[in-house]
């Protein structure tokens, strides 16, 4: 993918520039330079797992951000087969911002939902960079309804700066939209697996987000509040953007610790982008795994044990 | 009498133009719940510093010498025009009325509660939505009050939200926005995003009363805009009619 490298990924993309050069170097010359890049090759892999080791908070953000990283319709692609996408909230339009339908992992027929954002300008404005409005939220509650009838699980793949913040989306109702998506997948009837991906964007990333599992990319962040945004309310400086990623917990080690996840997808060394069909085959891997141990359980037993998670969750003191 | 002890006396609304003033939860525990038939409940629930969030504590130590100890809700039970509710208030001048794991519990706790001995649920909200310095702890509460709502649906017992200014961010797009009965106080500014970012992102001017209580009646996202003096006796009036019981002077006439 074509797309310029995280400033802090620099020194990745000079070595592999360098390898490149050598091997078509060689190949223009029939020359045998396998023993000089077997040693920068192994550089470069030390290279990727340092940086993505001691990534600060706010890198790991661009990180989740970046379009180069695979997206929800480039796991749907790999991971499902027999994909069927299904349009429309049935009430106003269609939401591109979201996609899903029905399809197959492995053998099990599934829904799947996610956000997906673009990779170039004329992608973002069809899917407005992954920023939903209240009809594409409705056409994700309209299909998870449908699995529950159909008693399928559901997957969604979370990956979205946050709902969004327009006059059409407040007018049709963006709050009573995700407000009911989160109490409808409380009581969903069906097992549901969500994975952030990207960017969990606040309470727009919540309305694909409350599940029996919810996975983690080991790159990917979830955040109550973007770190520009927090910034400029706690300190009227988006500039402090660093400073707020710090404070908000929001890097999946973090959540984990908090118990707001419930399992980190490892990343290939350099991150998602870095080896997409690694990531993809990884995330694949661990849907499987998690619906087939939630297959097993009786409707009420599903939702009493995704009730008590939820329920536990929040720290206070009590005198 | 000024027309400061005017405000006062008619609950911070204006006795002349109608205009709704923001109150403290123990205004509205005061206005709503009859005399001497509230109980408060969980007031000992603190919030802690879970993230290590810089100046946290400072700011929740001003917001309880700002608007008490109780935190951004005080819950309880009351009756209201003589029904039995188990009652939360939000008070927007702790912290914005942001829901950190506190409010979530309560109104968890609450919801339960409601849901255990079958006595309806009603919810004043007044919140600029989660509270950022609890991460996505306070995100989840989202989710953790929507369990709890959800349980109650299904349990069939009523429950009515009077959404007042502002509600706005993540307490409308969690329990605000699921009652079975959803109220707003005239003029009162409800929405999901603030409409400073929208107007950013959008570039231009937003329409004359966008987001109000009045608006939203329009769009067809509220049953009603009640004034503040009739809220209690509308939400009696709604929990009588979808509990099945008769009209207060039904009952005297018989």
């Amino acid at each position: 993918m074509a797309t310029a490298a995280l400033d802090f990924e620099k020194p990745i993309a000079e070595l592999e520039r360098q390898i490149a050069d050598l091997k078509r170097l060689a190949s223009e010359r029939s020359l045998d330079v396998a023993r000089e890049i077997a040693p920068l090759e192994a550089k470069l892999a030390e290279l990727r797992e340092e940086i993505f080791r001691n990534l600060t908070p706010y890198q790991r953000v661009l990180v989740a951000r970046d379009p180069r990283r695979p997206f929800a319709l480039d796991y749907i692609n790999a991971l499902i087969t027999d994909f069927v996408e299904l349009h429309g909230d049935r009430l106003y339009r269609d939401d591109p911002a979201i996609v899903g339908g029905l399809g197959r992992l492995g053998s099990r027929s599934v829904v799947v939902i996610g956000q997906q954002r673009g990779r170039d300008i004329k992608e973002n404005l069809k899917r407005n960079f992954g920023m939903a409005h209240p009809e594409g939220y409705r056409k994700a509650l309209r299909l998870m309804q449908l699995a529950e009838r159909f008693r399928l699980p559901v997957i969604t793949l979370i990956d979205t700066p946050g709902a969004h913040p327009g006059l059409g989306a407040e007018e049709r109702g963006q709050a009573e939209a995700i407000a009911r998506n989160i109490e409808t997948m409380a009581a969903l009837k069906t097992p549901l697996v969500a994975v952030v991906i990207g960017e969990g964007g606040s309470g727009g990333a919540l309305a694909l987000g409350v599940g029996d599992r919810v996975l983690i990319l080991e790159n990917a962040t979830y955040s109550v509040i973007t770190p520009e945004g927090c910034a400029a309310i706690l300190w009227r400086d988006s500039g402090q953007k660093e400073r707020a990623a710090e404070a908000l917990k929001l890097t999946a080690p973090d959540l984990l610790a908090l118990g707001l996840v419930d399992e980190i997808v490892p990343e290939p060394p350099g991150g998602a982008h870095a080896e997409p069909a690694a990531a993809i085959e990884a995330v694949g891997a661990a849907l499987e795994r998690h619906l087939a141990e939630l297959a097993g359980l009786p409707p009420e037993e599903l939702l009493a044990r995704r009730a008590e998670k939820y329920l536990r969750m929040g720290k206070f003191e009590e005198a | 009498m000024d027309a400061r002890d005017k405000f006062e006396r008619n609950s911070g609304v204006c006795p002349a133009c109608g205009h709704h003033r923001r109150i403290g939860a123990d205004q509205y525990i005061a206005l709503l719940a009859d005399e001497g038939s509230w109980t408060p409940l969980d007031r000992g629930l603190r919030s802690v510093d879970a993230l290590g969030f810089e100046s946290y504590r400072e700011r929740l130590n001003v917001a309880m010498k700002k608007a008490g100890r109780e935190e951004a809700v005080r819950t309880g039970a009351a009756t209201m025009d003589g029904e039995p509710v188990y009652l939360a208030v939000m008070d927007f001048r702790f912290m914005g009325g942001s829901m950190g794991s506190v409010v979530g519990e309560k109104i968890a706790r609450l919801a339960r509660r409601s849901r255990e001995e079958r006595t309806p649920l009603v919810i004043v909200s007044a919140s600029g939505g989660a509270r950022m310095q609890e991460g996505v702890l306070s995100l989840m509460q989202l989710a953790k009050t929507s369990v709890a709502i959800a349980q109650l649906r299904e349990a069939g017992v009523p429950f009515v939200s009077v959404l007042t200014d502002p509600t706005t961010g993540g307490v409308s797009a969690s329990f605000a926005f699921q009652g079975d009965v959803i109220l707003a106080e005239p003029g009162a500014v409800i929405g999901f995003a603030g409409a400073r970012v929208i107007k950013q992102t959008i570039g231009q001017d937003l329409p004359e009363g966008f987001q109000t209580a009045e608006f939203l009646l329009e769009h067809g996202m509220l049953d009603a805009v009640v004034p503040r003096g009739r809220l209690a006796a509308t939400c009696a009036q709604v929990l009588r009619l979808l509990e099945g019981k008769p009209a207060p002077d039904v009952e005297r006439a018989s």
